[in-house]
């Protein structure tokens, strides 16, 4: 075991980094907890007939008159906390995986061509990518959900909403992905196995997909997860601002946003709860990102 | 006087300790010029760096004496140690372009050092330092000193940092690698230098370097290293001339003599054990037309490119990297052609396999006009008959391919085997026939050495079966005993199937030893093309003489 650990210098770098471990520990956790949340969770926030308004309001376990059923209580509509943050983190997790997705392959496949092209392709991608830069992702995502609802009939609007949301959210994340892939596939155009595939008269797209991505996929990694981070963040604050999903279709920002109105009722854990436990999923992928960085860049090290 | 003696220097990994070097002694007098020399990996530098005291974290010395005079350099304190560092040791660096400040003037600089290790003023400082560059040769001093780094040339720039090591008028000065990245005029002008001022100065040198010609040239005692370990020790012409140790005997039977052509090096061929398998590929290389011998001709082949923009409102000048080439390869032979950095090796290379679009000429391989650049079609049949081996084998294979996958490439690409089995044993056979080890093919190019991974490449090279080889400075990058290999593989390959090779090299003596013809480039221009002997031995070009003569040279007596 040691012998295979010591073997992989990232394996190795990661037992010996305690932030890297309880990172991965706590992510891992939210991921798991995320995807069986439909068979750990105790109610399911979606179901009317699942839960009470009797059991509205409850503290958490260790406050006086709490409902031990209810670990971290529950909220005025008698939801446990658990299980909606169970929910909502798989809503958001959901949101943000598919938007990176669709970000990273419309910025790797536009960063990859353009630093394999140069020349004009390469300034209007780069040039579209600086407007989108200027734009703030909330702005990007507001136009995009104001002309999803301008354009699209009421009835399927409601259906449609996640996918509003995680093609706004995907719009605004793909600019990283575009410059990193291209600034990478300038270096490895220089390298002369790029040279030396280009000479044999392999096509363009064979040069670009199989022989330059492989290695630039270090820093795409990188970036991967830091925005893997933006993106649920991202959606939390939208949906806090009400532009993202409905209350019915709870998501970590939509818990949030209910949860203000108990902050300055006594009603803490209804805010605080899901708050704490957006900022520990957020930071631990962003420790993670960190971390994946480091290995990529011995320098940094 | 630099005393080492029992020198171990050890870095600590995941794997317990690495021993660098292990048990090095040596002496370095005034006034001597110490040559330190070995292959990469050798522990040269660590020395280096030991004695200084910038050994790179976290490496630490294990064992051993080391003293300067009567200093005892193991027992300094950090303030002890920093003063000893410049004041009595100085370093000189490979790259002049990265240990002079950029943002500073050489005058700052000078007057920087020469303060921190003196109470001088201000005015005498600078006075010093305008007599610093004069004694080091740059003229117009008083007026060039307040010139930027990036305003001096490599040369002067190595002079630059020459002379800000000597401002504090040190004992001893380690000078690593001080002309590798030099052409070889201004390294011919920076060894006079160096070999001046330990006469005039009485400074102790220590030169690491892996270039025994250099060693040669200006050494008078010299340590031969080998894994961290000193092999052999004493007067350069002793060591090198009549080597003891079977290791430098066989090192000097790697160099490449400059004075005349050896058939072979005599270095130990790759195990007999792997030779055998060859056969295959040897036959599917032989089969059909593939000995017609096919050679290049060049007519007036003209590469400008987009000049440095001045203004925008107009269109820069072309810089002209080719001017007007005109070159036959005949079928069959090697051409060899030599010249310094810049002087457009590599873009006549490129303008060959289609990478750079000439302005102007003609190219016509075997007779028929080969199209330039962009307008040569992906399936052009030059794709499949010119193919080239390049500088770097580290990053000529793409390292996130396994070798079976970067050598069945070309079988699957150009169609020559359809079933994926065949292509997979032609590839093995084809690792035997170029020295190597068939199960290779599961394995990536990390797990191989730089003389490993340039054999692959000409494997690779070799499974599109070519009519036409570029090497493109195919051993520069490789130590000299791998280079004899490589060196003598690419002979045996040319003469088994008749390829036609342009070796392109800044090396002259490693181009005496592969070509038949020989073509000597500067600043784009052909200088002279000719028969290599006949060139080498009675060069018509001002220039080509002037290349032979700054080329470091062994005298004949110590050839074996």
């Amino acid at each position: 075991m040691i012998a295979f650990v010591k073997k992989y210098e990232g394996l190795w770098l990661f037992v010996h980094s305690s932030a890297a471990i309880i990172a991965a520990l706590v992510a891992a956790l939210i991921f798991l907890g995320a995807v069986f949340a439909p068979w750990i969770a105790l109610v399911n926030p979606y179901d009317l007939s699942s839960f009470s308004l009797f059991d509205g309001l409850l503290p958490p376990m260790w406050e006086d008159g709490a409902n031990p059923k209810f670990i971290l209580g529950t909220d005025d509509q008698g939801r446990d906390m658990v299980s909606s943050i169970l929910y909502g983190a798989r809503l958001s997790l959901v949101i943000g995986l598919s938007a990176l997705t669709i970000a990273a392959v419309l910025g790797v496949g536009l960063g990859l061509a353009a630093g394999y092209y140069g020349g004009r392709f390469d300034a209007i991608v780069m040039r579209i990518a600086d407007v989108q830069l200027a734009l703030p992702a909330i702005l990007t995502a507001l136009l995009i959900d104001g002309i999803a609802r301008g354009i699209l009939p009421s009835a399927i609007q409601q259906d449609l909403r996640v996918a509003v949301l995680t093609l706004a959210i995907a719009l605004s994340l793909w600019v990283n992905f575009a410059r990193t892939a291209r600034a990478s596939t300038f270096v490895q155009m220089n390298k002369e196995y790029v040279q030396a595939a280009i000479m044999m008269g392999q096509r363009p797209i064979r040069v670009m997909f199989i022989h330059i991505l492989p290695n630039i996929l270090g820093p795409l990694l990188v970036i991967m997860t830091v925005d893997l981070a933006s993106a649920i963040l991202l959606e939390a604050t939208l949906s806090f601002l009400g532009i993202g999903l409905p209350a019915d279709s709870p998501s970590l920002g939509t818990l949030i946003r209910i949860g203000m109105q108990f902050l300055l009722s006594g009603e803490w854990w209804i805010l605080w709860i899901p708050t704490l436990f957006l900022v520990a999923l957020v930071v631990s992928i962003n420790i993670l990102g960190d971390f994946l960085r480091d290995i990529f860049n011995p320098r940094l090290r | 006087m630099l005393t080492i003696k029992g020198l171990s220097v050890k870095f600590p990994t995941r794997f317990g300790d690495f021993t660098a070097i292990e048990d090095v002694d040596m002496t370095i007098n005034p006034g001597e010029i110490h040559g330190l020399v070995g292959e990469s990996g050798a522990g040269k530098s660590t020395v280096g760096a030991a004695v200084i005291g910038l050994l790179q974290t976290p490496g630490y010395v294990a064992n051993g004496a080391l003293t300067l005079g009567d200093t005892d350099l193991r027992t300094l304190s950090p303030s002890e140690a920093h003063k000893v560092r410049g004041d009595r040791i100085s370093m000189i660096f490979q790259d002049p372009q990265t240990s002079l400040n950029p943002l500073m003037t050489i005058e700052r600089q000078l007057i920087e050092t020469i303060q921190t290790h003196s109470d001088a003023s201000e005015s005498e400082a600078r006075k010093r330092a305008v007599d610093l560059l004069e004694e080091i040769g740059i003229k117009n001093a008083a007026e060039r000193i307040k010139a930027y780094p990036h305003q001096f040339s490599g040369g002067m720039r190595q002079r630059v940092v020459i002379a800000l090591a000597i401002s504090t008028d040190p004992e001893l000065i380690i000078a690593d690698e001080p002309t590798t990245a030099l052409d070889v005029a201004v390294q011919s002008q920076v060894l006079d230098l160096i070999q001046r001022l330990a006469k005039e100065r009485q400074i102790a040198f220590m030169l690491i370097t892996h270039d025994i010609g250099v060693i040669a040239q200006v050494a008078d005692c010299v340590t031969v290293m080998r894994k961290g370990r000193v092999m052999e020790t004493g007067v350069t012409a002793q060591v090198l001339g009549k080597p003891q140790h079977r290791y430098t005997q066989q090192l000097m039977d790697s160099v490449p003599p400059l004075d005349r052509k050896i058939d072979r090096f005599r270095v130990p061929d790759a195990d007999d054990t792997i030779a055998n398998n060859g056969d295959m590929a040897e036959d599917w290389l032989l089969e059909g037309a593939q000995h017609v011998r096919t050679g290049l001709s060049l007519r007036n082949l003209t590469v400008k490119f987009a000049g440095q923009r001045t203004s925008i409102f107009r269109k820069p000048p072309p810089y002209v990297a080719l001017d007007d080439v005109t070159l036959n390869i005949e079928p069959g032979s090697i051409m060899g052609l030599v010249g310094e950095s810049g002087s457009g090796k590599s873009t006549l290379a490129k303008a060959i396999t289609g990478l750079v679009t000439p302005s102007d000429g003609i190219m016509e391989l075997g007779g028929s006009v080969l199209p330039f650049g962009k307008s040569r079609d992906r399936d052009h049949p030059s794709r499949q008959l010119i193919q080239m081996v390049f500088q770097d084998p580290y990053s000529s294979l793409n390292s996130r391919h396994k070798i079976g996958d970067i050598l069945t490439e070309p079988l699957w690409f150009y169609g020559f085997v359809k079933d994926a089995q065949e292509r997979e044993k032609l590839a093995a056979a084809m690792l035997s026939l170029v020295g190597m080890q068939p199960d290779a093919i599961s394995k990536y190019p990390h797990q191989f050495s730089g003389g490993q991974r340039q054999r692959i490449a000409v494997a690779r090279a070799l499974l599109a079966r070519p009519r036409f080889l570029i090497c493109d400075e195919p051993t520069s990058a490789l130590d000299v005993s791998i280079q004899a290999e490589i060196l003598n593989l690419l002979k045996d390959l040319q003469a088994k199937f008749g390829l036609t090779i342009l070796f392109i090299s800044h090396n002259l003596a490693v181009v005496r030893q592969m070509a038949d013809n020989t073509a000597v480039l500067r600043n784009g221009k052909i200088e002279e093309v000719g028969e290599t002997n006949a060139l080498y031995t009675a060069p018509q070009a001002e220039y080509t003489k002037s290349l032979m003569d700054l080329t470091p040279m062994m005298p004949t007596t110590w050839q074996t």
